[in-house]
């Protein structure tokens, strides 16, 4: 609307003002995911720093332990399988996110959120294990941005969780309107931006670590 | 007549270099009056390229005085042309000028930057003085400690504590390391700064074209003694030098590993010292951070780490345990992604006393 | 089992954690909380509390949190400058066998708090301060895109302020120089809370500049009047919008840095420290690659103020409008390009170094596009000599000067001999106070009457301006001097006495730009006691060509009536010389949103966490962590945000502006 110059209304006359109705979104719909996005891009950032800063630190053991001797793929397989599933989950609630159906809303969103917690009840189980042989993140800077890196990712998660119940309160309370269809949307985004991040983690992280 | 025009701009290039350092030399400082080939030049490049940007630089202060008063609104002799805001012309004018001067100073830039890389041998020891060839450079060890600077003469087993006596007209490389922090080496008068950092060599090739005694400083800061890090710089004749090194090796102390430890203590405002013998491959295992006896070499721990950690392709560049010396200039010295102190040369193993 | 107690609750804050040994800061501290005081009683004695909160602390109106940003920018200035005074009265006696009146310990707080403070809490909050205020009044918006993210962002960057002035009186500040670099900052080196302070507090203060970054670029992009395509956008916008697009690519870098050097602090990895694998050098690149384009965040907005004053005090549309949007977008990508020349002299190589230093050099190429473009503006122009344009021209002269030995230092051979010289700090000084400073007065003096109905004292104005031009070059002149003599920064004295007379010079200078502060400061005062006489009525008193100027000084909460629609670039002079009429009815309700606590609140919790984090009050810390959360989803259980304002209240609110406005041309 914004992008196109206006003609000069009828005799001649220029408008100088908009008197029709005006269809300004309150901050929803294209500005607050707009925002959204950027600030994700912002996160994306803030995620490229740490994985610049694992790749260089990436052989540094100081005669710890090496990848080989502390990832146990099959749980980070284990791991990518709950929290690939839960974007699928959360992709089956779109429609109904679309269409205001609460119930499955709900159902779907409950089932995505109870994945992305295994995801970080794995997680956190990976990590007191390797802390309790000696590879915690004091060990080396290897393990220090290992354990940045990922935690990193964690922390997200588990905030994606809390916003989640959150929404899913609200949800109850209030049903599907516009506010919370639009912050449904900005979750979802979320929620599949994390999924990419891990995808970056589990390939940079686990499978180089462990095949270099 | 033709043959003058070259000429006029060569001269008056140097003309204008001279003019520019005859003023500021006149302040007889060591970045624009000195003693070394490799500070010379760099003297020489900041003046050249302040000349040449002020080309462009004198103009534009010109046109913005004139314009300003030619244009303001108490002059009835003007034009007020409200609708010239734009020109083709003058665009292609404006982008070009600069553009201009860029590539040029790019060009400048590009051959300098390789032609001055402290890392790079000296090819000359003064203008029109080539290195003679068969020259072997003077090796000066530099470590960073907290705050002061330990210079290691290895060829010549002896060691100073904040006083670096060089002789004339000899080549010198500086192998620099640091203990704890990020110092950087500088004396202003005999070439540019380096940054001494822990766990990594760094290099400067440099030259001392007449006899000085000066200061050189720390120019990175550090904390506390920062301020008082500095280190006498002493140009000698080269016979000097030899008296001086006799001088040294005649007043006794050693240093060799508990000795070092105590110096590497940190103090501030720490005296001259003198030590008449250094125990070999100190600094390489100060480099390594391995003199405490006892802790295992970097060299050695990052070796058995890649190797652990399954190695790289067969075939591929492995670092060897016992490397030959490493050529000045060699690449690796400047990896930013890891410290590689493996290639230091004779690196004792799990350093021992 | 009371010492246990006492180390839980308090955690490493003790009485010794009080200066009361050292008179500067108790003196300091005598006077600030005497002057704290006599505001707070003077707000109480006028019963301002209430109006406070409800109409400034709790607005989410883009003019009143634009105008807070600039009154914490100034307050902070003082203490910056307070600072370089310091710093020049030290290295002006500080030689020979004279340490100076500053030990050591206390000189390297105020070079690293005067670097900080001067960046994150006087240049920042002053740039977006100037953004929020004109830029949704400029692209003919009601406010921008997130109102409440908006007041958070100031109070977050408040808490952060807190929290190093806080530093002064409790505890100590860094002394590593502003960025904190590693393996310095690290643990081992620096035990005390001095980099603790620092962290937490641009942590917490980078968070608000983010989102307000985010906001920022939402609504220019989202909320232009319709018909303002992106080339009818005014230069400023489209340098707020660079500038902030920028932050936001480069905030998470300088977050990442702090959060891993916080994380090596606290928890004892190894990300910068030098055993077990760290990499120090990592941290100066992570912070110089947000620290080179930050100085762009900085001075790309200035350059949009110079664009805007020139073409208005000149009568004359910008010279080269495309021309300037382009430059502005090249600098904004290739600032992205060239962090290595902060440390060509860490070893990287000639390949690497050249490759970073031509780089450097390229971004002159569109900065001096521009100065052209300004210089044409001009040309044929009826200047009017108001201080706005006296600080355009006063800029011109002073910026080319900084970045001509800019381009000398990129030239890495050249910066082997002047890295961390006093020659860098005057270049960094003369780019930063020519362009930014300069850029910010200047645009406070042509925007100080449309925020607040009249104009600054001319006289006190002049003062201001003479004092910090004149004063600038009798600083710095001798510093870049002795620079090229090969002196190091942040020394805190000196051997050789030869050098003594250019640093009684220097800080000459630095009293004469003191007084310019003081005249500026006396400007808003006398300002406001002869504002009759200096009164705004017809909201465009400089004779202005975009759309801020076809509002009233100052605007009402809604900004405009109804949305205006642009049809030409420089809209606001379009109307003028197309018989624009201001319609007297036919107004509709506004929907405006509402003001709220939230921001203080979260803020406040932030500024805890803080604190409890820096003193090991672990219990404070997680007490905050938790405060956040609840607060924040708290506030998502309010749907509450907005209301109308009734359209027979915006036809009185417009009924009462004067009527002759439009017809000025």
């Amino acid at each position: 609307m914004t992008d196109r110059a206006l003609e000069p209304g009828e005799n001649g006359a220029i408008t100088w003002h908009q008197v029709e109705e005006e269809h300004h979104d309150h901050g929803g719909g294209g500005a607050t995911i707009l925002g959204f996005w950027i600030y994700l891009m912002s996160d994306a950032l803030i995620f490229a720093s740490l994985f610049a800063m694992f790749g260089v630190v990436s052989g540094s053991y100081a005669g710890g332990p090496t990848p080989r001797e502390v990832f146990e793929l099959p749980l980070v397989a284990l791991n990518t399988g709950f929290l690939l599933a839960s974007s699928i989950t959360f992709g089956q609630a779109i429609p109904h996110i679309e269409a205001g159906r609460v119930g499955p809303t709900r159902f779907w969103l409950a089932v995505t959120g109870l994945l992305g917690a295994a995801f970080i009840a794995v997680e956190l189980s990976e990590f007191a294990g390797l802390v309790a042989e000696g590879a915690g993140p004091q060990r080396s800077a290897f393990l220090s941005a290992f354990f940045t890196l990922v935690g990193t990712h964690g922390a997200h998660v588990t905030c994606g969780l809390i916003w989640l119940v959150t929404m899913l309160v609200q949800i109850g309370q209030r049903g599907l309107t516009a506010d919370t269809k639009r912050r449904l949307m900005c979750l979802s985004m979320f929620w599949h931006f994390l999924d990419i991040i891990w995808i970056g983690v589990f390939t940079f992280v686990y499978l180089y670590g462990v095949i270099r | 007549m033709r043959r003058q025009a070259p000429n006029l701009i060569g001269h008056g290039l140097r003309l204008g270099l001279l003019a520019m350092s005859a003023l500021l030399g006149g302040c007889s400082r060591d970045v624009m009056n000195p003693a070394g080939d490799i500070a010379l030049q760099q003297r020489n490049l900041i003046l050249f390229a302040t000349l040449v940007m002020l080309l462009i630089i004198v103009p534009v202060m010109v046109l913005i005085v004139l314009f300003a008063w030619r244009y303001r609104r108490g002059n009835p002799n003007k034009t007020y042309d409200p609708g010239f805001d734009h020109s083709t012309t003058l665009e292609l004018v404006i982008w070009s000028c600069p553009l201009f001067i860029i590539i040029a100073l790019s060009a400048v830039t590009w051959t300098s930057t390789h032609l001055l890389d402290p890392f790079r041998p000296l090819t000359r020891i003064a203008p029109g003085k080539p290195v003679p060839p068969g020259t072997k450079p003077l090796e000066v060890e530099v470590v960073g400690l907290d705050w002061k600077w330990l210079f290691i003469y290895p060829d010549l087993g002896i060691a100073t504590v904040n006083e670096l006596a060089l002789p004339t007209n000899v080549p010198v490389h500086f192998s620099i390391t640091s203990t704890d922090q990020f110092n950087a080496f500088y004396a202003p008068t005999l070439a540019g700064m380096v940054y001494a950092m822990p766990n990594m060599r760094s290099e400067l090739n440099a030259v001392l074209n007449r006899p000085v005694e000066t200061t050189g400083y720390s120019s990175n800061y550090t904390g506390r003694g920062f301020s008082d890090m500095q280190f006498r710089l002493r140009g000698m004749a080269p016979a000097d030098f030899d008296r001086w090194v006799a001088g040294v090796k005649g007043a006794g102390g050693g240093l060799a590993t508990q000795a070092y430890i105590a110096l590497a203590k940190p103090s501030e405002r720490a005296p001259v010292m003198h030590f008449a013998s250094v125990q070999p491959g100190l600094f390489d295992r100060i480099v390594n951070a391995c003199v405490e006896p006892g802790t295992p070499c970097q060299a050695d721990v990052m070796h058995r780490d890649m190797q652990r950690a399954g190695g790289t392709a067969p075939g591929s560049a492995a670092k060897p345990a016992a490397p030959s010396q490493p050529k000045p200039g060699d690449p690796h010295h400047r990896d930013m992604t890891r410290a590689d102190p493996s290639l230091a040369p004779g690196a004792v193993r799990a350093g021992h006393a | 089992m009371t010492d246990t107690l006492t180390k839980t609750i308090f955690g490493r804050l003790t009485w010794d954690s009080l200066p009361i040994h050292e008179p500067i800061l108790v003196g300091t501290f005598i006077v600030v909380a005497l002057g704290g005081l006599a505001v707070l009683a003077a707000i109480t004695r006028y019963r301002l509390w209430g109006y406070l909160w409800k109409e400034w602390f709790t607005s989410v109106d883009h003019k009143r949190i634009g105008i807070m940003y600039l009154v914490l920018g100034i307050i902070m200035l003082l203490r910056g400058f307070s600072d370089a005074l310091m710093m020049r009265g030290q290295q002006a006696v500080a030689f020979g066998s004279d340490q100076g009146f500053l030990p050591s310990h206390h000189y390297d707080q105020i070079f690293t708090a005067h670097g900080t403070i001067m960046i994150f809490f006087v240049a920042i909050p002053l740039v977006v301060g100037i953004v929020n205020f004109v830029m949704p009044l400029q692209i003919g918006a009601r406010d921008v895109a997130f109102p409440f993210l908006n007041n958070l962002s100031f109070w977050l960057t408040v808490a952060g302020a807190v929290l190093v002035m806080l530093s002064l009186f409790v505890g100590e500040f860094a002394r590593t120089g502003w960025l904190g670099y590693a393996p310095l900052s690290e643990l081992a080196y620096s035990p005390d809370t001095g980099v603790d302070y620092y962290l937490w507090s641009l942590q917490i203060a980078g968070v608000g500049t983010t989102l307000s970054a985010i906001n920022m670029v939402a609504t220019i992009i989202k909320m232009r009047a319709p018909g303002m395509t992106m080339m009818k956008m005014p230069v400023f916008c489209w340098t707020a919008l660079c500038s902030n697009a920028l932050a936001v690519a480069i905030f998470p870098a300088l977050t990442a840095a702090f959060f891993l050097l916080i994380l090596d602090r606290y928890a004892g990895t190894h990300f910068f420290t030098n055993q077990l694998g760290g990499a120090p050098m990592m941290y100066w690149n992570m912070v110089w690659i947000w620290g080179h384009p930050e100085v762009y965040v900085l001075v790309l907005p200035a350059f949009g103020i110079f664009s805007e004053i020139t073409s208005t005090f000149t009568g004359k549309r910008l010279f080269g409008y495309s021309s300037m949007v382009y430059a502005t977008v090249v600098i904004t990508i290739l600032s992205y390009l060239v962090w290595l020349h902060h440390f060509f002299t860490m070893g990287a190589g000639p390949s690497v170094n050249s490759f970073f230093g031509i780089a450097t050099m390229v971004i002159s190429i569109p900065t001096g596009a521009k100065i052209f473009n300004w210089l044409f503006t001009m040309y044929r122009g009826d200047i009017r000599f108001e201080l706005p344009m006296m600080w355009v021209v006063a800029f011109m002269l002073t910026f080319v000067i900084g970045g001509m030995t800019g381009v000398l230092l990129a030239i890495p051979p050249a910066d082997f001999v002047l890295h961390n010289s006093l020659f860098l700090v005057a270049h960094f000084h003369n780019v930063i106070i020519g362009g930014v400073v300069f850029g910010l007065f200047a645009g406070m003096v042509y925007w100080f009457p449309k925020a607040f109905g009249f104009k600054l004292d001319p006289f006190w104005g002049h003062v201001a301006f003479w004092g910090w031009t004149v004063g600038f070059w009798i600083a710095w002149a001798p510093i870049y001097i002795v620079g090229l003599m090969g002196t190091t920064r942040r020394v805190h004295h000196f051997d050789d006495l030869s050098l003594q007379p250019y640093f009684i010079v220097a800080a000459i200078g630095a009293v004469v730009i003191l007084i310019g502060i003081l005249g500026f400061v006396m400007s808003i005062i006398m300002g406001f006691v002869k504002r009759d006489q200096l009164r705004d009525t017809t909201g465009d008193p400089w004779e202005g060509r975009t759309l801020e100027w076809s509002t009233t000084s100052p605007p009402p909460a809604y900004n405009f009536a109804l949305t205006p629609v642009i049809h030409n670039l420089d809209a606001w002079y379009d109307m003028k010389t197309h018989g624009y009429q201001r319609p007297a009815e036919g107004f509709r309700p506004i929907h405006m949103p509402r003001n709220t606590g939230a921001g203080v609140i979260l803020s406040g919790l932030a500024f805890t966490l803080g604190f409890g984090m820096i003193w090991y009050m672990w219990w404070l810390a997680a007490l905050s962590f938790v405060g956040l959360f609840v607060v924040a989803i708290g506030h998502t259980f309010n749907f509450n945000r907005d209301y109308f304002i009734p359209a027979d209240e915006v036809t009185r609110t417009e009924s009462q502006r004067p009527q002759p406005l439009e017809a000025r041309a």
